[in-house]
């Protein structure tokens, strides 16, 4: 496939606002959920860095049984 | 001799740093995959004689669609597993498993949409092949929402499994949809019975694609699952070990 020009590529046979609106979402949601599971583990670990301990060595909290 | 004790990995505690090793592997076959598939789908494929241009949206909205009904298969499997045979990581498995799968159903529903205005005109219609795929939306963000909202870990596996195992009835029906009914939906271009009904290189674009959506959800649901599993055995001595050494 032969576009010619970024202006042909971009415009996607009239299609550009489909085909990038379709495209820029998916590539959007990935990022985001890749940026919030880096979050989650970073959180987690200064939780279990930071809180009391219990007898085996992790953390003591309110839902300890 | 010889033989791999699976069983070793159905515990947190061995599973959490295989999947640590995992997840770069997965993650490198993704981003490989992914530019190799867009690749094709850009610079190889050819325009559509009928859509033009438009037709690009395949390439993304195809692999969605089959990850959303793979994934939520996945989900009620282990979560199935963990409701009868009680093993704590089969259900945080389930658990990891539930954004991912929603992500890739709200995309197959957004690039449809998207696919739909220029080529049937109109965003949305209430025929079976995407009212069914909203209600796997909806299952997914039902299985999110009844476990957030269970403050016992156990019983929120429990509730959750029995949503995720009834829900299954969908996949068959979102599958079979544009055979079942009529509907403004195109038929299966792929399937297991038929020869593909698309040329070479826009199968190969989309089937590479697929591939490349598959590594990304098992590095995103293996990250997941570590988090779940600290925060779920943070009373544990191994995951005490496991801060310490990271500090």
């Amino acid at each position: 496939m032969n576009w010619g020009s970024w202006s042909n590529f971009w415009a996607m046979g009239g299609y550009g606002l489909y085909v990038w609106g379709s495209y820029a979402v998916t590539v959007l949601f990935m990022l985001t959920e890749i940026v919030l599971l880096l979050q989650r583990k970073k959180s987690i670990m200064q939780f279990l860095a930071r809180m009391p301990r219990n007898h085996y060595g992790g953390v003591k909290d309110e839902t300890e049984t | 001799m010889g033989t791999i004790n699976w069983f070793k990995y159905s515990s947190p505690q061995t599973f959490f740093p295989l999947a640590g090793r995992l997840i770069p592997w997965f993650a490198v076959l993704a981003l490989v995959l992914c530019m190799w598939g867009l690749y094709i789908g850009f610079l190889v494929a050819p325009t559509d004689a009928q859509q033009g241009e438009a037709y690009r949206i395949i390439f993304i909205h195809v692999p969605a669609a089959w990850m959303s009904m793979f994934i939520y298969l996945v989900m009620a499997f282990w979560a199935g597993i963990g409701l009868v045979l009680n093993t704590r990581l089969s259900s945080m498995m389930a658990t990891a498993l539930a954004p991912t799968g929603a992500m890739f159903t709200f995309l197959a529903l957004w690039t449809g949409a998207l696919w739909g205005k220029p080529t049937w005109g109109t965003w949305w219609v209430w025929d079976a092949r995407l009212t069914s795929e909203l209600i796997l939306l909806f299952l997914y963000l039902g299985f999110m929402a009844l476990q957030a909202a269970i403050d016992d870990p156990r019983r929120a596996d429990k509730a959750g499994a029995v949503l995720a195992l009834t829900g299954v009835v969908n996949i068959p029906i979102i599958y079979f949809s544009v055979k079942w009914w009529n509907t403004l939906h195109q038929g299966a271009s792929v399937s297991l019975m038929a020869a593909p009904t698309m040329a070479k290189t826009m199968l190969l674009g989309m089937l590479i694609m697929a591939l490349g959506f598959w590594m990304y959800s098992l590095a995103a649901v293996l990250a997941r699952v570590r988090s779940i599993i600290l925060e779920r055995e943070r009373h544990t001595e191994w995951v005490a070990e496991y801060v310490g050494a990271r500090k």
